[in-house]
């Protein structure tokens, strides 16, 4: 279960490669292919674990508070297919 | 994002593809009668293991995650553990395709110690009788037991891969039972009249009733892997899942065991080959520069389809399926389940049926290359 006021980062397992529209992320170990399609999302996964819980790392970012429900809902997907999870 | 979109990014192509084969070897102890590649006999010129082994590290530094290395038979090369273990030890996962005939109980048990190497076996039937068929006398019993001995090892979910025909269709269920009872993973994926197969294409290919049979199937089921090769049945209805479109060139490509690179692994063809791995620039130079793969991503009309309601669906289908059936490529796909390729087919000299046969009618139907159609004898000194 996602949940903003917990510390996240990116699977030790994911591999990101930045590509035109954002990046791909590959997971070595369930071998699923994810799509990152906005390149603030894909600079926010990097930056999770830098921070104390999902929402400070949205703070620190460039991405306008009125995108955070769909960047945490991004966030959330991203956790169901293991890309970034709980630390 | 819409998915609508989606779709425009990819197909302006990728800065290195998501899915490459990689054939490396022509070398097979079988001779399947629809073998893409038509194999047999190694090719004096293949890659050695050096040349290889500096695509491996090319592969890595575009960040590649998987090769799919296939053949010919793969393993049949004297390094081919050699050079799995090298991709692994560099970050690029391996899927590899086998007929399963090397596997011993020693090997199952070194593949199911390794991290990130996925064994694919194949056969094209559930029954000695059908895959044989296809496949050669006793492949169908070599492969069964390559699937036990990967099972009493405990390697976990390997995958069986199919190619669907026209005999086959009919054992869908009896195929997912057999995945099942390994713990394995089905895959299904289009038969192309391509290499070998465009001589039996036409006798193999999958009836119109099949095709919608088919695809009411898998829409029930998208747990059953596809390569996302049947983008072309979504023209019936709701998108399979995956990627509905060619991704010749754009999100694809194949390099062959000379290090050819062709914009697909069912375009083995000098209208599809866009450069080498040894020129200058090696395969990143390929991938981003090549004029053909330029072109391929370039946007493209929908020709004779684009009249057609469904064409956001299929995208016109298989650029490889219209090109060795003699279709132009803007055209309908040959297997187009509104009808509309039998009639593209007609107008060509071709028909859809058993008859199609090398040269039969076919008049601007491209032939594959000579190949390397005679087998080579699997010796025991393979490792």
């Amino acid at each position: 279960m996602f949940d903003a006021a917990r510390p996240y980062r990116l699977d030790a397992q994911v591999a990101i490669r930045p590509e035109p529209f954002g990046a791909l992320a590959y997971h070595y170990g369930n071998r699923r292919l994810t799509f990152l399609r906005d390149p603030l999302l894909v600079d926010l996964v990097r930056d999770l674990e830098h921070h104390d819980d999902v929402d400070t790392a949205l703070a620190a970012s460039p991405i306008p508070p009125a995108r955070w429900p769909a960047f945490r809902r991004a966030l959330a997907a991203l956790t169901a297919s293991e890309v970034i999870g709980a630390r | 994002m819409p998915a609508d979109r989606l779709t425009d990014e990819l197909k302006r192509g990728l800065d290195a593809p998501i899915c490459l084969t990689w054939e490396i070897t022509y070398g097979c102890n079988l001779a399947c009668v629809h073998c893409l590649s038509s194999s047999g006999r190694r090719d004096p010129n293949e890659l050695t293991t050096g040349e290889a082994m500096a695509v491996i590290d090319e592969l890595h530094d575009l960040q590649v995650f998987y090769v799919n290395i296939g053949g010919g038979e793969p393993t049949i090369r004297p390094d081919f553990y050699e050079l799995v273990d090298y991709a692994v030890a560099n970050g690029v996962g391996v899927k590899f395709s086998t007929n399963g005939s090397t596997i011993t109980p020693e090997r199952a048990r070194q593949l199911t110690a390794a991290d990130y190497v996925d064994v694919q076996i194949s056969i094209d039937g559930a029954t000695a009788a059908i895959n044989d068929a296809v496949r050669g006398e006793g492949s169908f019993a070599a492969a069964r037991r390559a699937m036990d001995l990967l099972a009493e090892a405990g390697f976990g979910a390997f995958k069986i891969s199919v190619v669907m025909t026209r005999h086959n269709i009919p054992q869908l269920d009896d195929l997912v039972a057999i995945a099942d009872g390994y713990g394995a993973q089905l895959r299904l994926t289009r038969l192309r009249p391509s290499g070998r197969g465009a001589d039996t294409w036409g006798e193999l290919h999958p009836t119109a009733g099949q095709q919608v049979d088919l695809y009411h199937w898998l829409r029930e089921r998208p747990e059953v892997l596809t390569g996302d090769s049947f983008f072309h049945l979504s023209a019936l209805g709701e998108a399979l899942p995956g990627l509905n479109l060619c991704g010749a060139g754009r999100v694809v490509c194949l390099i062959d065991p000379v290090g050819d690179v062709y914009a697909c692994p069912f375009v083995l063809h000098p209208e599809f080959l866009a450069g080498s791995v040894r020129s200058p620039g090696g395969f990143a130079e390929v991938w981003r520069h090549s004029e053909l793969f330029t072109s391929l991503r370039q946007p493209g009309s929908a020709g004779a389809c684009s009249s057609c309601g469904s064409f956001d669906a299929c995208q016109g289908g298989c650029m490889a399926a219209k090109f060795f059936t003699g279709l132009p490529l803007d055209g309908p796909d040959p297997e187009c389940v509104l009808g509309h390729g039998e009639s593209a087919l007609a107008s060509v000299g071709a028909s859809v049926g058993p008859g199609v046969g090398a040269g039969v009618g076919a008049g601007s139907r491209p032939t594959p290359g000579p190949g390397h159609s005679t087998p080579v004898r699997l010796g025991r000194r393979l490792h």
